[in-house]
């Protein structure tokens, strides 16, 4: 199969060739017993539109494993960002300006979140596991505390269509998916900061003897994924319209299976980009085709976690 | 003399526990004075049995910690253990050491599994166990289509109850099953932890796995031990949930997983093995226990629990981990 690789010159990168040749089997099993409704533009259309969520979260969640740590507080930060907007929103649903306001206190608050649980993690010295737990149990409080439980409806046009609307077929979800993951692409492999990122997963004390403030790095690392969280926010949002405590709790587990599933090491130093993508695109086209092919979700969920052990498996018997 | 006493004074200093059971002397102290329902024989039964899941499914996790390991899975575990268990004795009926025996001996196999993946595949534990918490609980959906089971026969409604005796408020009182259930899983782990070969091996594993492999010890096995004994203890507790409830939901006890998490490390066991008490896991489960029934009782809103439950985890994660850090200044 290596040969077979190498000769129609794919990408050297062993988790990137697994994901490819993973994925082009499901692609034509799917092609062999759904035929043309797999590939119909409707259903490409509804895939593209429902993988973007899961890959914001992905992308928040792999940010922090690339560094070794995680962040349990994603769901729980990105509820408590579109709780604040859905809250300024409703106040003036007609005006312009309360919206921008809305958004950017949305980023504030995420902003604070990411800060939070960045001085845990790098100057308190907390395992971020636990700082993320803890943080995330305190804002689910804090989230059903000032929301009093209920559900915030009724937003403006402008808000719904970032999360509904599309530009040239192409949903807006996509096109800010893929605009934040060029941007997060191009911090890790094109910024000072990125390589630190990298190093301090790898070698957290090499890179701080190296000069790296790696306190200061880790800060920025969690404010970048809280700051992915905003973005789901107002996804999410827009999607539902409505905002609530409690939405979207299941994605938590699924965000770190991605990232793994896309080849970031779970222990720090290792993954890329590209790989989360690929992965996402697995996992949503394995549920998309067993959902027309009317198979219960519950067993695609079980089938992304036995995909995903398969795969570690397939790695390591490689290796 | 002096100095001896002066010396395990300032040992008591550093504990952990200490501040823990310092804080819950407060805090009940506090609600006996606030409340005149906290100092009750009921209230302090009723707060025993609420917490007894938790408690139970803590000691299991506290051992796969100590380890060196962690499980997320195990919700799924017990609740695939309290399905097949509750099947079994809707069908054929049998008596609690059935029920426990079924139940428990599911959350081993699962654990065990678990224990391979981890040790062959040689990934972070709580990778392995969120993959391994889908795929439990998404086949345990599937199979069961998400239908509760109820009309449990009367011996399973009626429960054991033992040392019956009646209060001066009127109320009938004794040991039930959820209460001697988990004195049994504490006095059990307690003596395994600490007065047995597999214990002291299971904290060495976690001090430093590589030191324990080169003097010889089996960590294939450990490993399958602890996480079996996590299943068990899942297994267990889901037998003590359906006895209160009288039901079984397949995902009553999801999302469980991080409570019991929290409850563990509160009491000072740390994330990366070998270091731990059993003592600072039941004042962690005590804690979160105490303050959700205080917090009741005092009429505030509950709302608010969570938002001072999480503030209590995080002061407490802090101290633990700015003692740490003093102390490794220290040795250096």
């Amino acid at each position: 199969m290596d040969v077979l690789m190498s000769a129609i010159k794919l990408p050297t990168d062993r988790n990137i060739r697994y994901l490819l040749v993973i994925l082009v089997a499901i692609l034509a099993l799917m092609g062999l017993s759904l035929g043309g409704t797999f590939f119909s533009l409707s259903n490409l259309q509804s895939m593209s539109s429902q993988l973007p969520l899961l890959g914001i979260f992905a992308l928040a969640m792999a940010v922090c494993m690339l560094t070794g740590g995680i962040n349990l507080s994603i769901i729980a930060t990105t509820n408590a960002c579109s709780l604040v907007m859905a809250s300024i929103i409703t106040m003036a649903p007609d005006s312009g300006l309360m919206l921008v306001a809305a958004l950017g206190a949305g980023l504030v608050t995420a902003i604070i979140v990411g800060l939070a649980n960045g001085f845990l993690i790098a100057y308190i010295g907390v395992s971020p596991i636990l700082a993320t737990l803890g943080m995330m149990t305190f804002i689910n409080g804090l989230n059903v505390l000032v929301s009093g439980g209920s559900v915030i409806s009724g937003f403006p046009d402008a808000l719904l269509i970032l999360g509904n609307g599309s530009v040239m077929g192409t949903p807006m979800p996509l096109i800010f998916f893929g605009l934040f993951a060029i941007g997060l692409w191009a911090i890790l492999e094109h910024t000072a900061l990125g390589r630190a990122i990298y190093l301090m997963g790898s070698n957290e004390k090499a890179s701080r003897f190296s000069g790296i403030n790696t306190q200061k790095s880790l800060v920025y690392v969690y404010i970048i994924s809280s700051i992915l969280c905003w973005l789901a926010a107002i996804i999410m949002m827009a999607k539902f319209n409505s905002a609530k405590a409690g939405y979207g709790e299941s994605y938590l587990l699924v965000a770190i299976l991605a990232s793994v599933l896309g080849g970031i090491n779970p222990d720090g130093g290792f993954g890329r980009i590209i790989g989360i993508f690929l992965a996402l695109v697995v996992l949503q086209a394995l549920e998309s085709g067993l959902n027309l092919l009317g198979v219960s979700s519950y067993l695609t969920m079980a089938l992304w976690g036995g995909i995903l052990i398969v795969f570690i498996a397939l790695q390591k018997y490689k290796s | 003399m002096l100095s001896l006493q002066k010396e395990s004074l300032s040992r008591w200093l550093k504990c952990h526990e200490f501040y823990l059971g310092l804080l819950i002397t407060f805090l009940v102290l506090g609600l006996s004075l606030g409340t005149e329902d906290f100092m009750t024989l009921g209230n302090l039964f009723d707060m025993t049995v609420s917490s007894a899941i938790l408690g139970i499914m803590a000691c299991g996790l506290f051992v796969v910690l100590i380890a060196g390991g962690i499980d997320i899975s195990f919700p799924a575990i017990a609740a695939i253990g309290q399905y097949l268990m509750a099947t079994f004795v809707l069908a054929n009926g049998g008596n609690f050491a059935v029920a426990f025996a079924i139940s428990a001996l599911v959350g081993i196999a699962l654990g065990m599994v678990n224990a391979v993946l981890v040790y062959k595949l040689k990934v972070p534990a709580i990778i392995i166990t969120i993959a391994m918490l889908n795929v439990y609980f998404g086949l345990l959906i599937y199979f069961s289509n998400g239908d509760w089971l109820y009309g449990f026969p009367d011996w399973f409604m009626d429960g054991v109850e033992v040392f019956r005796f009646t209060a001066s408020d009127g109320y009938d009182y004794g040991l039930n099953l959820p209460m001697m259930t988990l004195i049994a899983v504490v006095a059990f782990t307690s003596i395994l932890m600490s007065k047995t070969r597999i214990g002291r091996q299971i904290y060495a594993l976690g001090g430093n796995s590589d030191a324990a492999h080169r003097i010889g010890m089996n960590s294939f096995k450990l490993n399958l031990f602890v996480y079996g004994y996590m299943g068990a203890m899942a297994g267990i507790a889901a037998v003590v949930q359906t006895q209160i409830t009288q039901s079984v939901a397949p995902n009553s006890l999801m999302g469980f997983e991080l409570t019991v998490l929290a409850a563990v490390v509160l009491g000072g066991t740390s994330m990366s093995g070998g270091k731990g008490t059993l003592l600072g896991v039941i004042l962690g489960v005590a804690l979160l226990a105490v303050l959700k029934n205080g917090l009741t009782l005092l009429g505030v809103p509950s709302y608010w629990h969570t938002v001072l439950t999480g503030l209590i985890i995080l002061i407490s994660i802090s101290m633990t981990a700015l003692n740490e850090k003093q102390q490794a200044k220290q040795v250096v």
